[in-house]
């Protein structure tokens, strides 16, 4: 579980792309395209490297009408497994 | 055949110029000669045209693109395009300020190569004196730039016990990624298969040693591992699929699915000079060839491992089986793979006493 006032950074060489041709978003990393569904670019789109983890869900909470204890965890787990590809940082 | 795929990337061979001469060179045999290079221009144009045609991440390779003098433009104009640039260098010919050039034109990452982890060998292995530690300083340089970092050590008989120097090295250097490759014999590594083919012992070490380190160290270095073809049971799923994925345009402009394609040479490559990205991928003959798997033969055309593997690599096949449409020999399925399994032990026998022939134009 992602610590609640830790902070999720995007490094630099890993970039938000909007995939015009399959119509869709992508994370592009160093050797590696993520293509990303709603919530996956929900996520992203808010990770601004100031924002902590329990902010990012407040606003996640609030944005998506759902309950926090619901989407916290999943939201850990995505941002843990990106964080461990090294893709995405925790400060 | 079913629809085809967009590409997602593309690998640019800038030029086949290059300072060092490794053995395991994956450029032809025939090198491009300057004066055959596609200009700034036709580069850029082409960078537009993969952008277009759904190319997401581009790969500017060689050779040794440092030789271009246009390397910075080429990079603005691959960002302008919107790709994801990777710049693949053995690191000689960049300096501090160009570095710094390119950081300003938007390249994204910095893919160093290493030809062994200690001077003394790494400058035998690329046949250039002080290259090493010229690399060490482009390393620093990188880093205090700030370019996010990979490291790609190919590794063969000759230096697969400095496998854990160059996971250190990474981590030292501050990569997030290394790639681990085991050579694999095209290009100029197939003049030199006895003298760098890893034994069956080694490639089983560097095997167990990968599956350590990528356990000691997750969440720090994220390690990409290529293991040794010919001591394997079953191919690699090479290119991910013939034109299924990716492509490279050679330094004169020819489109080709792979490195080695143009040792097929029944197929007859099509040149951006002639004809737009979109109609090479999508009506080249040669592309459509090994699509899908309507051109299987036996084993493979029944196979239940064919939509893991594909056949494995068509330039394999036809190298030691004689045919492109044929099981690539790795496989233990495939009538070839004997003769494959006699070859890797004649090359290991004779491994201490081969020379190696390095790179070099003609
Ligand atoms: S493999 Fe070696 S010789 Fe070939 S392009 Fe790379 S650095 Fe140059
Ligand atoms: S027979 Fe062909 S498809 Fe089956 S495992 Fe071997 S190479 Fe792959």
């Amino acid at each position: 579980m992602i610590a609640q006032g830790a902070i999720p950074v995007i490094p630099r060489g890993v970039r938000l792309h909007r995939d015009a041709v399959r119509d869709r978003w992508v994370l592009l990393a160093p050797e590696k395209t993520i293509a990303l569904d709603e919530i996956g670019h929900a996520i992203l789109s808010r990770i601004d490297g100031r924002t902590d983890f329990t902010t990012l869900i407040d606003r996640l909470a609030e944005d998506y009408a759902a309950p926090r204890e619901q989407i916290a965890p999943d939201v850990s787990g995505f941002i843990a497994a990106l964080a461990e590809r090294r893709i995405l940082e925790v400060a | 055949m079913s629809r085809i795929p967009p590409p997602m990337a593309m690998l640019a061979e800038l030029t086949h110029r290059c300072p060092l001469a490794c053995p395991y060179c994956s450029n032809p045999l025939e090198l491009e000669a300057q004066e055959r290079e596609l200009s700034t221009e036709d580069w850029a144009r082409v960078f537009a045209e993969a952008a277009e045609l759904g190319v997401l991440q581009l790969h500017l390779s060689g050779g040794e693109p440092a030789t271009r003098r246009d390397l910075t433009d080429l990079v603005r104009a691959a960002r302008a395009a919107g790709l994801y640039t990777n710049l693949i260098t053995s690191g000689i010919g960049l300096t501090r300020r160009r570095l710094e050039e390119l950081d300003a034109a938007g390249l994204d990452h910095v893919q160093l190569s290493l030809q062994g982890m200690d001077a003394e060998l790494a400058d035998r292995i690329g046949g250039y004196k002080g290259g090493f530690a010229r690399k060490m300083q482009v390393a620093g340089w990188i880093g205090e730039i700030g370019f996010p970092l990979t490291l790609n050590a190919v590794l063969h008989r000759q230096n697969l016990h400095q496998l854990p120097r160059a996971l250190e090295m990474a981590q030292e250097m501050g990569a997030r990624r290394i790639e681990v490759a085991i050579v694999q014999f095209y290009g100029w590594a197939m003049k030199n298969r006895a003298a760098l083919m890893p034994t069956r012992e080694q490639a089983r070490e560097a095997e167990a040693l990968v599956a350590e380190a990528r356990e000691a160290l997750k969440g720090k270095l994220v390690i990409d591992f290529v293991p040794a073809d010919y001591h394997g049971d079953y191919p690699k799923r090479c290119m991910n699929g013939w034109g299924s994925v990716g492509l490279n345009v050679a330094p004169d402009g020819s489109v080709l699915p792979c490195h080695a394609a143009r040792t097929i040479p029944h197929l007859d490559f099509w040149s951006v000079r002639d004809r737009s990205l979109r109609e090479i991928w999508y009506d080249n003959p040669a592309f459509n060839a090994y699509r899908g798997d309507d051109w299987m033969k036996e084993p493979c055309r029944s196979c239940e491992r064919k939509a893991i593997d594909l056949g494995g690599c068509r330039c394999q096949a036809l190298a030691i089986a004689g045919d492109p449409a044929a099981a690539d020999p790795v496989c233990v399925k495939s009538p070839a793979h004997g003769k494959m399994r006699a070859m890797a032990e004649a090359f290991n026998a004779e491994g201490a006493r081969a020379e190696l022939t390095y790179r070099r134009y003609a």
